[in-house]
């Protein structure tokens, strides 16, 4: 298991190096300019200054390898600047220019540490909560396979997979906020619980967004939790466990689930680097700006930095989250062994 | 008797006391939306719209325009004219006087060398400054003494308002900006997000792209002003979304460019909470004509250049024939609502610039068939499209950007056009590639590799010189220049440039204003080069207990939160 560990940490390094390649291709290749957004009025010699600010004028072999430089080592440097207590100017005469967004014009790893806490409270909960509904759907609908409660389980799952979460948000907003007027269709960002008025403000406006995510969530996570359960349901040992008297439950939950589970699990798993990517859509909807919110708009604008260090981010995240699930596997299942 | 009396005449003279007037900080929070959300505070980084409004409740200029377009005072004691001798006689110089007593809000003293700090630091080597073009023309900025400052320019400016003027030019403090200089100031994170300035209000938190969080200044020169203690400047989401938030379920007090369908505010304002205001300045959507051929058979480089001319917009008559067919007053009905007005007139105000040009507000397809007839061109084939002697096929390819108003009006062109006898193909492009200065780029505007593309423009402040000038023959887009100029009808006329030249040294405002009149005539009336649709408006909606909004298209629309306060009740 460590050789398997070690050798996929190793192969992912050329991995990620040739995924950031590639990106910063893409983007390269993309049609779109930086300043595209700004007034018709600013005249074409100040835009050309603009953009030789931004270091446009330079190959773009040579922005890439001052990206890479920038993200490999001088954030890193900052970074543990940070954490000992070097000032702002002693951090940048050490570890040197950081990557700079080019719509802020400040760096883009303090904007990503900024979103993060609305993305993991917004989407992260939506996670969980989808997941945990998702389960007990799945084992119910598995154990009385079509009944009414697994026709109802499936057409809900069909619906949360199909409709897109900015019709979804958008009808929760109108039911809601606008003809109810019990939840707000704003996210506060600045808000601080410090009381029970506030805790109940968190709650009351992450509840629509959280809906609108766990039922895409659950849909998904649901059907392969019953796929699983319906496999192991007609197994051999199911029928032993009856035969030896114990409880429908204890069969059920005791045995059927914990096998089901290793699948899920990794499922699971698989699916958490899309919270780090936030949900681009129901962000935008409900103002609660995000990292999904932040990327789109960097790639509305053509950041390039933004963009480029957020994509990677996100590759890694994923590349990261494969592996764990993948030892988690073999934890899970004693039949699996990597080497 | 007199007892009930002397008792009456208290009460009346009670009722006659002067209201309460609110005093700094007593009207609480005031939440405003834009759904573009503020990425920087600093105007002369970014020159996009919700920058510089953020950036307008705490930075101020020397002279700011009214909601009519009219200069007023700020931080200038008052406007130099030739009259008062703030204008030199020979139009080189003007001399600002600061007024007296004005504070930053960390306490300090505003001073002239902070105004001549502000022209160094936009124009440093490496900055990239987004608003150089305000200082175009400037030599030098001097601090005559602590309160007064003297802009000298390269030679005689009829009109020397354009440096330290206007929501895109104000001006920032020395001590806090001193160390950003050039390639520097992107590295000043703080001063960039959180200025100091002499406006109503400073910043207590910034969140690029998301929320940005004010309290009233301290220090602001009038001591009963703002009314509100706290504003919360949050971004995101869209247009519909901010309208829902500001008329269906209050949650904002303000919300700024409401552009939606007429239909789709009146149904959200039935909810009564909030207004719909819209205030006109100076943006024009318009139809421009290229005047040469953008035809794919052309060989890249010569393509869209001077050096083939269009095979049929070179006609003016297919030209008029192409605006007259056009219904204006529909267009605005169906996208704009109060938000619009139809014209025909490149430069539609202050009222000293506008033509009396009316003549295209009527609809006229019998005219405009006339008119391809006289021009050469019938349906000989009967096949629902013109074409002349020479086998040349009236087929226009109208470009636009994607947005839902502009594919609407896209429809009903294309529609008219087809009446007549135009073959129309329609194309959307997205706003970011279109207005992008990316040479490598087809669909850019300036590119303009088809035969007609809409869009709107408009020019800063109050005097349109430099808006007129943007059609000199210098300025056509062409490989040579990567395709950078503003010129994109490549029109070109010997006239119109000496015109231009004649009003840059002309400093009589009714003759300024009668060739700015002649110069819009040269590109719409007479030539139909340029074919305006729509007087665009700002619109944007507030609650209804929100009072002292007063919506300004030639400033920042925030220009005057100092005066905005909470009714009650």
């Amino acid at each position: 298991m460590l050789t398997f560990t070690l050798r996929r940490c190793l192969t992912a390094i050329p991995t990620l190096l040739f995924i950031a390649f590639v990106i910063f291709i893409i983007l390269e290749a993309a049609p779109g300019d930086p300043l595209a957004d700004q007034p018709l009025t600013i005249p074409a010699y100040v835009r050309e200054q603009m953009r030789a600010a931004l270091g446009l004028d330079q190959a773009w072999y040579i922005r890439f390898y001052l990206w890479l430089y920038q993200f490999f080592v001088v954030e890193p440097c900052t970074l543990w600047g940070y954490l000992s207590g070097w000032t702002a100017e002693a951090s940048r005469a050490t570890c040197g220019d950081r990557v700079v967004s080019w719509q802020f014009r400040s760096p883009v790893m303090d904007i990503i540490v900024q979103r993060m806490p609305q993305t993991l409270w917004v989407v992260g909960m939506a996670y969980v909560v989808g997941v945990l509904i998702a389960i007990p759907i799945g084992i119910i609908s598995a154990v009385r396979q079509y009944s009414v409660t697994d026709q109802v389980g499936n057409f809900v799952s069909m619906i949360g997979f199909s409709f897109p979460t900015f019709f979804t948000g958008n009808l929760l907003i109108v039911i809601f906020a606008v003809q109810l007027g019990w939840l707000p269709s704003i996210y506060d960002t600045q808000l601080r619980v410090t009381d029970w008025a506030t805790f109940g403000q968190q709650l009351r406006q992450m509840a629509m967004p959280v809906a609108v995510l766990a039922l895409f969530n659950a849909s998904q996570i649901s059907r392969y939790m019953r796929a699983a359960m319906l496999d192991n349901l007609t197994q051999d040992y199911v029928r032993t466990a009856r035969a030896k008297g114990m409880t429908e439950r204890v069969v059920v939950l005791r045995h059927v689930l914990r096998n089901s589970m290793i699948p899920v699990v990794t499922v699971i798993a698989l699916g958490v680097p899309t919270v780090f990517g936030g949900a681009i859509i129901t962000e935008q909807v409900f103002k609660v700006n995000g990292l999904g919110q932040l990327l789109i708009v960097a790639i509305h604008s053509n950041d390039l930095p933004m963009v480029q260090t957020l994509t990677f981010m996100f590759a890694v995240l994923i590349v990261l989250f494969n592996l764990i699930a993948d030892i988690m596997y073999g934890i899970l299942d004693p039949r699996i062994r990597y080497d | 008797m007199k007892l009930k009396l002397a008792l009456m005449g208290a009460v009346a003279a009670s009722a006659l006391a002067l209201p309460v007037l609110a005093d700094r900080g007593t009207d609480g929070n005031v939440t405003i939306l834009y759904w573009q959300p503020v990425s920087i505070m600093n105007p002369y980084l970014s020159g996009g719209t919700k920058d510089i409004e953020a950036a307008s409740l705490v930075l101020e200029p020397l002279a700011r325009f009214d909601d009519g377009g009219i200069l007023v005072p700020y931080l200038a004691a008052e406007i130099p004219t030739v009259q008062n001798g703030g204008i030199s006689e020979d139009l080189t110089t003007i001399t600002w006087k600061i007024a007296p007593g004005l504070l930053w809000s960390d306490g300090t003293a505003v001073t002239a060398a902070d105004v001549v700090f502000t022209w160094a630091y936009c124009t440093a080597e490496g900055g990239g400054c987004a608003q150089g073009s305000k200082f175009a023309g400037v030599t030098a900025v001097e601090a005559v003494d602590d309160l007064t400052v003297k802009v000298t320019f390269e030679g005689p400016t009829p009109y020397p308002y354009t440096a330290f003027v206007g929501g895109q030019s104000p001006i920032i403090q020395a001590a806090q900006f001193a160390d950003c200089m050039g390639a520097a100031a992107p590295t000043c994170t703080d001063a960039n997000n959180m200025p100091i300035g002499t406006g109503p209000f400073t910043v207590t938190t910034f969140l690029p792209n998301d929320v940005v969080t004010f309290a009233a200044n301290p220090n602001y020169r009038d001591a009963s002003k703002p009314a509100f203690a706290t504003v919360t400047l949050k971004g995101g989401g869209d247009a519909a979304a901010a309208g829902r938030a500001v008329l269906e379920t209050g949650e904002v007090d303000y919300a700024w460019n409401l552009q939606l369908a007429p239909d789709v505010i009146d149904g959200m304002m039935a909810a009564g909470m909030g207004t719909v205001v819209s205030a006109f300045g100076s943006n024009v959507e318009r139809i421009e004509m290229n005047l040469t051929d953008p035809s794919a058979d052309l060989p890249e480089g010569e393509r869209s250049t001077t050096m083939h001319p269009h095979p049929f917009l070179s006609d003016a008559r297919v030209r008029e024939a192409l605006s007259i067919a056009i219904d204006r007053q529909t267009l605005v009905d169906v996208g704009y609502g109060p938000a619009g007005q139809p014209t025909c007139n490149l430069v539609p105000a202050p009222a000293i610039y506008a033509s009396d040009n009316t003549a295209c507000l009527t609809q006229d397809l019998p005219r405009a068939m006339a008119l391809l007839e006289e021009a050469g061109f019938t349906d000989a084939d009967g096949d629902g499209v013109r074409e002349n002697a020479d086998g040349v096929r009236l087929s226009v390819l109208y470009q636009t950007t994607t947005n839902a108003v502009r594919q609407d009006v896209q429809a009903l062109v294309k529609d008219w056009w087809e009446q007549i006898g135009v073959e129309v193909e329609l194309r959307n492009i997205d706003a970011g590639v279109f207005f992008g200065g990316d040479a490598a780029s087809p669909d850019t505007f300036q590119k303009f590799y088809a035969d007609v593309e809409m869009f709107t423009n408009n020019f800063e402040g109050n005097d349109p010189q430099a808006y007129m000038a943007n059609y000199l023959c210098d300025l056509i887009p062409r490989p040579e220049t990567q395709w950078q100029g503003e010129n994109t009808n490549r029109f070109c006329e010997p006239a119109y440039d000496a015109m231009v030249a004649q009003l840059a040294a002309e400093r009589d405002p009714a003759m300024r204003g009668s060739l700015v009149q002649q110069l819009n005539d040269m590109l719409t009336k007479d030539s139909n080069v340029i074919v305006p649709l729509i007087y665009r408006g700002r619109v944007s909606g507030h609650a209804n207990t929100l009072g002292g909004v007063v919506l300004n298209a030639w400033d920042s629309e925030l220009w005057n939160i100092a005066d905005w306060y909470r009714i009650d009740g």
